[in-house]
Order: structure tokens, then sequence, then C-alpha cells
């Protein structure tokens, strides 16, 4: 797992109070080469440099860090927010992921049992305001933006007009919005968010079963199941491409299959399906004991959901599955889904000859619990 | 029986889930029906997909079951006029439907080819100007296919549609002509026309006939031999000469429906071995059961697809609502003649009493007994059938084989659905194919 924020320590500080946004670039410094971090492409000035070496502070201009082996991963074109009062650095753009997730906000109006993000209260509009400076810096050959939450769509509006500056800056880089959807039953909203025309644009929302109270219980908020459905006929209405994840755990588990009937029945139009597996982090992890089932033991199951969506012809991935823990009828859908920065492999699976097409394990599943299944294939 | 069921009954749930009971916590389910039948019947406003031209009655065949060819070398007294075909293309084009398909019958079409030419030849003229999607069909035995048609049907990207009613033997007994040879010509055209046209271009159709049903498993397996990937195992139509000369009476549905039976359970088996083969018919009534979208075959819709999904013009420039309504013509009944080309207006024809009033009382769920049917849904209305048998568009329903035949195959693929899981994933897969 790589580390994509923590403390260095400061080494000597020029600038003043807030933290601040800056593009990582390599240059050689007298006989050592280190990074440095330009907030100021025109000029070429550095706000503050990563020193992995001795080197005379003195001639070095801006902020002066100490690079630690943890985050010796920083390649030219990364982005990180530096914070010179208390060395906290966070990476917040990796040049070399071909999709990067922005955290627009934590909070959240629903509170998932399994939810990887646990939500808090208190005010975050400076990670909006962030964002809208961060994708001035991203470079335009970005792949993919994942924008996230929490909710983002807690901002109403100004979501909207986040989607219209990435339009405006990165007019070439896909955008995926997960939200719960609810907004969207807003017709008006959901007209505003598609008035914005992003030419490569896809929202992503949970229905976690097509019992109504059992997803408003997994979402834990009433009335959620009729916002989100109304959301996503609403952003079909509008045009809007939209995407139906589901997480799988023992409460979605049994009615794992109706629930992907419910979506050929009544959303066939949704243009693609996500069957996730369960990232043992945040909630999920206290939750373990009664959320957690071994992918091996459901795969059948899995095998029935998929067949059924794939046969309805709807876009269908598996995410977050090891290869030896499904049938092969789904090896067609498997992707490989895992953020490489927190992608693993176990022992087991030095020798398999499909490791390369398996998207491995959550580092948070190695570390905590994992399928029991996990084998070479061979 | 209180009448009561407890929001946590398992019932309950599943009733919920399918939008068959609705409380505060679903109340999006009125919209998701609505979106159903939307999506069902968006068809409605395209209007007329099919038309059906009858280019010529002559016919080197001599079938006993078909209703409308004569063998007759009268060119002028069976085939269609280029006058009446010009009008009849005008007539096609009037309809608002962006995708129109022509399809040419008979008899059989190929002797009247330039007829058949010119048609395809001014249908495309006049699309330069409209733009629609323009498909054109060509129902034949292949008989009379040669390099010249093939590849003019290549250059107008036109499909086949030809007769294959199983093995050799029972293909030759169904459908003699001079030389006994039409199987041999048949096979060998379907042949040609793969390797001129492209494999997908040619579909095959068979009829079922008394001989046909101890032999399911036979005509299944031709399919199979020559590169079909789907059959349609059809009742007998019980029109024109059928009924005249009570071929359609020698046997009754329930044996029909043993010989339907028998057929597919062999083409499940046969997909559970592997290979992908798909029965119409059923294809039909699992996409109603199984999707939000109407398969369009014209005698399974509601309201019925006379007139609104297909149109046949005729040789001698009538107009009927359907082929079947044609065929009833033939042993005259003309109940379903709505006009005649150039003498009434595309307004006169499409409005024609004879056409509204049967589609006003094809409404299947308001209809007696229809309205009561668990299987409606699946079902349709098919007011030629019954006025040919009842003399009325919604028939007496405990006597009508059409809905005898429907219900049972309902009941039959659900048993399957319920008893056989491989059945079940490959009835999602037929519901969703082309």
């Amino acid at each position: 797992m790589l580390k994509l924020n923590g403390y260095l320590r400061i080494l000597k500080r020029s600038n003043e109070g807030a933290p601040y946004l800056a593009t990582v670039t390599a240059a050689a410094t007298s006989n050592h080469t280190v990074l440095v971090a330009s907030r100021d492409h025109v000029t070429g000035s550095y706000k503050a440099v990563l020193l992995d070496g001795a080197a005379p502070l003195d001639k070095l201009e801006g902020d002066v860090f100490e690079l630690s082996e943890l985050f010796d991963h920083l390649t030219s074109g990364d982005i990180v927010r530096l914070s010179p009062a208390s060395g906290a650095i966070r990476v917040l753009y990796r040049r070399n992921s071909p999709s990067n997730t922005v955290l627009l906000t934590e909070r959240c109006d629903h509170y998932c049992l399994m939810c990887s993000q646990p939500p808090k209260t208190p005010n975050d509009d400076w990670l909006l305001a962030e964002a809208f400076e961060l994708i001035q810096l991203i470079p335009p050959s970005a792949q993919e933006l994942i924008f996230s939450g929490g909710e983002p769509t807690l901002y109403g509006l100004r979501l909207v007009e986040l989607i219209r500056h990435a339009k405006k800056w990165l007019p070439k880089t896909a955008l995926h919005v997960l939200t719960n959807g609810r907004a969207f039953s807003d017709i008006k909203f959901a007209g505003s968010y598609a008035a914005v025309e992003h030419p490569d644009i896809m929202t992503g929302i949970p229905i976690y079963s097509d019992d109504p109270s059992h997803h408003d219980y997994i979402v834990q908020s009433r009335g959620a199941f009729n916002e989100t459905v109304q959301g996503v006929l609403n952003l079909k209405k509008a045009g809007e491409r939209v995407e139906i994840r589901i997480v799988i755990h023992k409460e979605t588990l049994d009615r794992l299959v109706k629930t992907c009937e419910f979506i050929a029945r009544n959303l066939v139009i949704v243009d693609h399906v996500a069957l996730m597996g369960l990232e043992v982090t945040g909630f999920a992890r206290y939750n373990l004991d009664n959320l957690w089932v071994d992918p091996f033991d459901y795969k059948d199951i899995l095998s029935e959901a998929v067949t059924l969506l794939n046969n309805y012809r709807i876009p269908t991935s598996v995410y977050n599955h090891q290869l030896c823990t499904v049938n092969t009828d789904v090896f067609g859908n498997c992707k490989k889904s895992i953020s490489d920065w927190k992608r693993e492999y176990l022992p087991e699976c030095v020798p398999c000859t499909r490791r390369d097409q398996c998207g491995g394990l959550f580092s948070s599943g190695s570390l905590y619990r994992h399928s029991r299944h996990i084998r070479p294939l061979f | 029986m209180t009448h009561e069921l407890p929001s946590t009954d398992p019932s309950y749930i599943e009733l919920r889930s399918r939008q068959f009971l609705v409380d505060e916590s679903c109340t999006v389910a009125g919209e998701l029906l609505a979106a159903q039948v939307r999506t069902r019947h968006q068809h409605l406003a395209d209007f007329t997909a099919l038309h059906i031209f009858v280019v010529t009655l002559r016919c080197e065949h001599s079938c006993h079951y078909c209703q409308v060819s004569r063998r007759s070398q009268n060119t002028l007294k069976y085939d269609m006029s280029h006058e009446t075909a010009l009008d009849a293309v005008d007539l096609a084009f009037r309809s608002p439907i962006p995708n129109i398909k022509i399809e040419f019958q008979g008899g059989e079409p190929l002797l009247n080819f330039p007829l058949l030419e010119s048609i395809v030849l001014e249908s495309e003229e006049r699309n330069k100007v409209v733009g629609k999607n323009l498909a054109f069909v060509i129902a034949t035995n292949l008989a009379m296919i040669d390099d010249r048609i093939l590849d003019f049907c290549r250059s107008h990207s036109i499909l086949l549609s030809t007769s294959l009613d199983g093995p050799r033997d029972l293909h030759n007994a169904n459908r003699p002509r001079p030389g006994h040879n039409s199987y041999e010509l048949a096979v060998d055209g379907i042949r040609r026309a793969r390797e001129v046209l492209g494999q997908d271009r040619i579909s095959a159709l068979m009829t079922t006939t008394e001989k046909s049903l101890t032999r399911v498993r036979d005509i299944v397996d031709e399919y199979v031999t020559q590169g079909f990937d789907r059959i349609f195992l059809r009742p007998l139509a019980p029109y024109g000469f059928a009924l005249k000369t009570k071929s359609y009476q020698s046997y009754n549905t329930s044996r029909w429906l043993e010989f339907y039976r028998e057929g597919i359970d062999y083409i499940i088996d046969l997909n559970r071995k592997g290979t992908d083969f798909t029965e119409f018919y059923a294809q039909v009534i699992l996409r109603k059961m199984l999707t939000s979208e109407d398969p369009r075959y014209v005698d399974l819709m509601s309201p019925s697809g006379i007139g609104l999904a297909a149109v046949v013009y005729n040789y001698d420039g009538y107009v009927y609502a359907s082929d079947e309504g044609r065929m009833l013509a033939e042993s005259g009944d003309f109940q379903f003649r709505l006009g005649r080309i150039p003498d009434n207006s595309y307004d006169e024809i499409f409005s024609s009493p004879r056409l509204l009033e049967p589609l006003v009382e094809s409404f299947a769920y308001s209809a007696p007994m229809c309205n009561d049917c668990a299987f409606e849904p699946y079902c349709g209305a098919d007011p030629v059938h019954h006025w040919g048998f009842h003399k009325d568009y919604v028939g007496r329903k405990p006597e009508s084989d059409f809905c005898k035949r429907n219900m049972e195959l309902c009941r039959l693929l659900i048993t399957k659905m319920e008893e056989d899981p491989f059945a079940k994933r490959l009835f999602w897969k037929w519901a969703n194919r082309e």
C-alpha cells in the first residue's frame, strides 16, 4: 500500500500560514536530486523542496521538508497538499494512476452499514474549494477523476459548478461522480446537472436491495430507496449515463439476484452495473462479523446475478474479487478495480498464472480479512 | 381470512418489490410501472413497420398447406402491375415510422423479379429524400435463385427468408414441385446465399403439418445441420386452402402442443450441451414475460398488430390488414380488406372501419375473459383468427384454440423456469436476444 498522507519533517519554513497545493517536479539542485514542489508553472519559482538527501538549506528556496521513504513513490506531475505549519502532506493526484479520487466532503445523509469512508459532521466546504483549485493544476491528459464523498450532492448547485469547471479545464478527462442519487429526485436539480453537458460523465449510484425497506435499512435512512430510484429515473430522462453500484455482503447477498432482476426489469436503461466486493475499512471493519461472507461461499450466487445481467445485455463489472474466489463464467466481467496504491497480492499469488488479469486484494483485506480460498490458478 | 398481511411477511416483501403492492416506502412504484407501459407501447406511435408486397401469386411449388399460390402461367392475371407497385410504395412511405421493412411475398416473388427490382430501386430513390432506415426481405423458396439475383440482393442489402420444413423426406413431401427436389434446391440456395450475402443474411421458416408432428427432433436437427441458430415451431395457420382442405382439423391444438413440448425440451437440451439455438415462439412470449419490450410479433400484440405493425399490398391492388387477412380473403371472406390502391387514399385505408373496429376490440386487457387471464400481459389479440373461426373479432374464448395454445405455452415456459435453473438462464438470454 502506498502512503498518500502523513507528515514530513520540516527542515526549513519560509511560507506562513495555510496549506497549499503544489505540483511535484523533479529537479537537480547542486549535486543532489530532489523533488521540488512548484506552485507557479510560469515563473518556475519553487514553493517547497522535498529533500531526499543532505543539501545546504540556505541555497534552497521555499519550505524544505525531508522526504521520508514512505513518500519516495512521488513522481513528477503528482499534486500534493503541503502544510508548512505542521509538515502534513497529502497526495491529491497521482499522474501515473489512471483514475484519481477527489474527496469533496466527508458529510453524508446516509450512514451505510459498510461505509468505507464514515461520514463526519463538521463543515468541510474547504474540500470543495480545494477541488476547484486542484482541477486547474491537473494536466488535461488525466484519464479519469472520481468525485467522491461523503455525499457530493450535498453541495447542490455548487457541485454542478465544479463539474462545469472540470469540463472547462479538463475537457478530455472522464468524470465519475459517486453519489447516493437522492438529490436527483428533484427533477430540476437533475436538469441543472445534465445541462453542463459534460462530454464524458458517469454517475454511480448504489441500490442495495429490491426491497425498499431493506435498502433503507442498509443505508440507515428512511425513504432513501424512493428518492434514489426516482433520482436514477430522472437522470436517465435527462440523458445522463448512470451506473448502479451494489456492494456484496451478508445484508445484500440474500436478495442479490432479485436486486439484479429488479434492475433488469425496471432500470434496464442504466449504462453499467458494478457488483463490488466489500472493502474492509471504515464501518465495514467495525461491522465485519455482521457483514463478512467469504466470496468463495457466494460464488454461485454471484454467477447467477452476473449471468442475469449479461443476458439482459446490461454492461456489468465485478469489482474487488480475486479470480480464485469466483466461477470462471464471471471472469469476463471481473475488472482490476482496486486502485494501484491499495492493491496487494498474497504469498499464495506468487506462482499464479492469472495474476496479471486479477485485481488482487485491498491492502485492508490482506490485513484484516480476506477469502480463505486464495490460491494460485494454473 | 382477515385480508391482512403484515409488512414483514415474505410474501408482502416479494409483492412490494415487484410493484404488486405499494406502500409509503416505494411510492416510486407508479413511475416504474408507467415506464414499463410506456416502453411496451412505444411502437404504437411509430405505426406500420412491415409492408408486405405480394408481387405475384404464381409459384412452381404446389404445397398442400399453401393458402394462396397458383400454378398458372398467366402473368397478367396473378402478377402485381408496375402502377400498383408504385402506388404501394407511396403508401409505405407515408408511414411515420423511422424504420420500414419491405417484404416481398408470393406465390414465389422471384417469378416477378423485374417488378421486385423496380420496387427496390424506386424505394431507395424516394428514401434519399425521406432518410428512413429501409430494409428489404424476400420470402422465397430459393428454387429460382441465381447469381444475378444474389448480386442484386448483395448490392441492396436484401435479406432472404426461405422455407425449410425439416429433413429431405419431410420437406419434399410437404413441398411438392416438378422434379421433387424442393429440399435440394433450398439447401443449395441457402449455401449459395450465405456465400454471396453472408452467414446471417438468410433465415428459414418451417410450416408444421400432420407429417411433422412426430418429427420435431429431426426438424430441429435439420436446422442445426443447415447452420441456423433458431427455429420457429409454428402452429399451422387455419386459413385459406388449409381450412378448406380440412388439413387444419386433421390434428388439434393438443397434438400440436405435444409436438411443441417435445421440441422445446429437445432445444433446451441442445443448449445444455453447448449448441446455441433459440425457439422463436418461446422467445416472443419470454420477451413479454421478462422484459418491458414488445417483440412486435403481429399475431401476439395488444392492441392487435394488424395494420399497426404490418400491412399487405396484394398483387391486385387490394390492401389487407394482415397476411392472414389476405388468406381469409382467398377463401372468400373479405372482412380485412381495407381498400384498394389507387382508388382509396392512405387516410381512407388506414382509418377504414375494417381496421379500426377490430383494433378497438383487440385491447386484450379489456376483452371478455382476457381481462381475467393471468397470462394476458404475455399474450395478445388475434382478431383475424377469431373472425375466421367465430365471425367475431374477440371470439369465444373457451372454444378458442388461440387461447388454448397460448395459455398452455405460458404455463409450459413458466414451469420450465421454475423447475430447471438452466432453462431459466437460457430464457433470460432468449428474451433479450435480437
